[in-house]
């Protein structure tokens, strides 16, 4: 599974990308190749506020809806629209892909993410 | 978890293996799509030895399953699969099976995996006169060879004139790669395509084999996922989804197999009295007109928020490239062209009522 260095990470199989104090959310490339083909993108609306653990939006795949829980608490100032009519790029570049950018309310809450080489353990120990 | 005699097969196949109601199955290979396009367009192998087998014999077999099942045997002969639901006395639906003649008295009974103990007991304490039945599952594998290319995969491993089989029909005693098989021409994908039921000590045998010979028509080992499309598509009801204790089968749409002229049956009361009355509930499809996936559970309201029904299942249909449902209705909203809101995460998302089947495939068989 492909991870990156850039960026921070959950148990739940989302990455963080943080940009001062604006964070792009997405979904990792374990949490594609587990979805399957991803058929359907739900989104939030910009100027939404949310908190930490509060659904972000749906990620659908032939089998199953999933639904994303934001990390972090903020503001929605951007979504992925993109999405909505290429729900099959999150499998071809997850890492590409973001679901929303937040401006985050709270950034004490960054503490509780996994970086990297934390994911990339927490994954092995997900195999079995 | 149980295992197929398939499961190492389906390692060795890259399958993605799942919990499917305590049996270890694979839910894709190389993805759920895929799978499902090539059943539509060449071929698809799938392992359904879960599914129970059992055989039922004695003089007194043809009267003991015209009680037990709803739909009417009498008129089969030899050579002949019957689909039909087997229900309780409420009319409710205890399970749907296929039902093979070999002979007069002589039938094999194949029941959905999750029901094969279910339906054993229920039909084993209800038997009366000279009827013996007997639980083959374990010794017994099947394969579903689905799509187009069947036929032309199949029999460049038999000497059976395949092409003489027609649809709901089979030859008992086939042989498939030195290996004794009945074959039956029929499936749960929507396409063309056979079902095949064997010795389950030779399941690794006759896979290789069919994937071998298949190879150059695009055949490709197909997981639970694509099946379950594959049938959404078809329309074809799943049990514990479209079909249940609590669902008849004429709320399911199922009238076809409900012969009530014929004589009693477990169930007929029941069914003649909600014929006569009208169904409370009707299966109907649903197209999505707003955006959203629409699934299993999800509730289903009138536009003013009256509760209408509830979804059956639902996915994102690949052949058509639309988010459709089947869903149980009341009465007053099951008609097609009408309006509804199916509630996704809590949010009225408008869908349109319509006929099933989402997909039909031109019939050649």
């Amino acid at each position: 599974m492909e991870t990156r260095h850039d960026r921070l990470y959950t148990k739940d199989h989302e990455w963080v990308l943080l940009e001062g104090s604006r964070a792009k959310i997405g979904i990792t490339d374990y949490a594609q190749d587990s979805l399957g083909a991803v058929v359907f993108v739900e989104l939030p609306t910009v100027g939404d506020s949310l908190a930490a653990g509060d659904v972000l939006g749906a990620v659908e795949s032939v089998k199953a809806a999933s639904e994303v829980y934001t990390p972090l608490s903020g503001t929605v100032i951007a979504v992925n629209e993109a999405l909505e009519d290429a729900p099959e790029s999150l499998n071809e570049q997850p890492y590409e892909q973001w679901l929303a950018e937040l401006e985050l309310s709270d950034q004490a809450e960054l503490g509780q993410l996994l970086d990297e080489a934390a994911y990339q353990e927490f994954c092995a120990g997900e195999e079995h | 978890m149980k295992q197929t005699p398939l499961y190492d097969k389906h390692l060795e196949s890259g399958g993605k293996i799942i919990d499917f109601g305590g049996w270890a199955l694979p839910v894709q290979y190389q993805g759920i799509l895929e799978e499902h396009e090539a059943v539509r367009t060449r071929a698809g192998l799938f392992d359904v030895s879960h599914m129970g087998e059992l055989w039922l014999g004695g003089p007194d077999t043809l009267a003991n399953l015209q009680r037990l099942v709803t739909n009417d045997l009498s008129k089969a002969r030899d050579g002949q699969a019957v689909y039909s639901p087997m229900c309780m006395e409420t009319g409710g639906i205890v399970d749907d099976l296929l039902l093979y003649r070999l002979a007069e008295q002589h039938w094999l009974l194949v029941v959905n995996a999750a029901n094969t103990d279910k339906d054993e007991a229920w039909i084993r304490e209800r038997l009366t006169g000279q009827a013996v039945l007997e639980n083959r599952s374990a010794q017994t594998a099947q394969l579903a060879l689905q799509g187009p290319a069947a036929e032309r995969i199949l029999q460049r491993l038999t000497p059976a004139a395949l092409h003489e089989i027609r649809f709901y029909r089979f030859l008992p005693d086939v042989t498939v790669a030195d290996i004794p098989v009945l074959v039956s021409r029929t499936g749960y994908t929507g396409e063309d395509g056979f079902e095949l039921y064997f010795p389950a000590d030779r399941a690794t045998e006759l896979w290789d084999r069919l994937l071998e010979a298949g190879r150059s028509d695009g055949l490709v080992p197909a997981g639970l996922g694509a099946r379950d499309t594959l049938r959404f598509e078809a329309a074809l009801p799943l049990y514990g989804q479209e079909l249940g204790p609590d669902i008849s089968p004429l709320e399911a749409g199922l009238d076809r197999f409900v012969k009530l002229e014929k004589d009693d049956f477990i169930g007929r009361a029941a069914l003649r009295e909600q014929q006569e009355r009208g169904v409370p509930r009707r299966r109907v499809g649903l197209a999505m007109v707003g955006r959203g996936v629409p699934r299993s559970h999800y509730p289903v309201q009138c536009c003013d928020g009256q509760a209408a029904g509830i979804v059956t299942s639902g996915t994102f249909a690949p052949t058509v490239k639309q988010n459709l449902a089947m869903a149980l209705l009341e009465r007053p909203f099951a008609e097609p062209g009408r309006l509804v809101d199916v509630i996704i995460r809590g949010k009225p998302v408008p869908a349109r009522v319509i006929d099933l089947p989402f997909y039909s495939r031109r019939k050649t068989t």
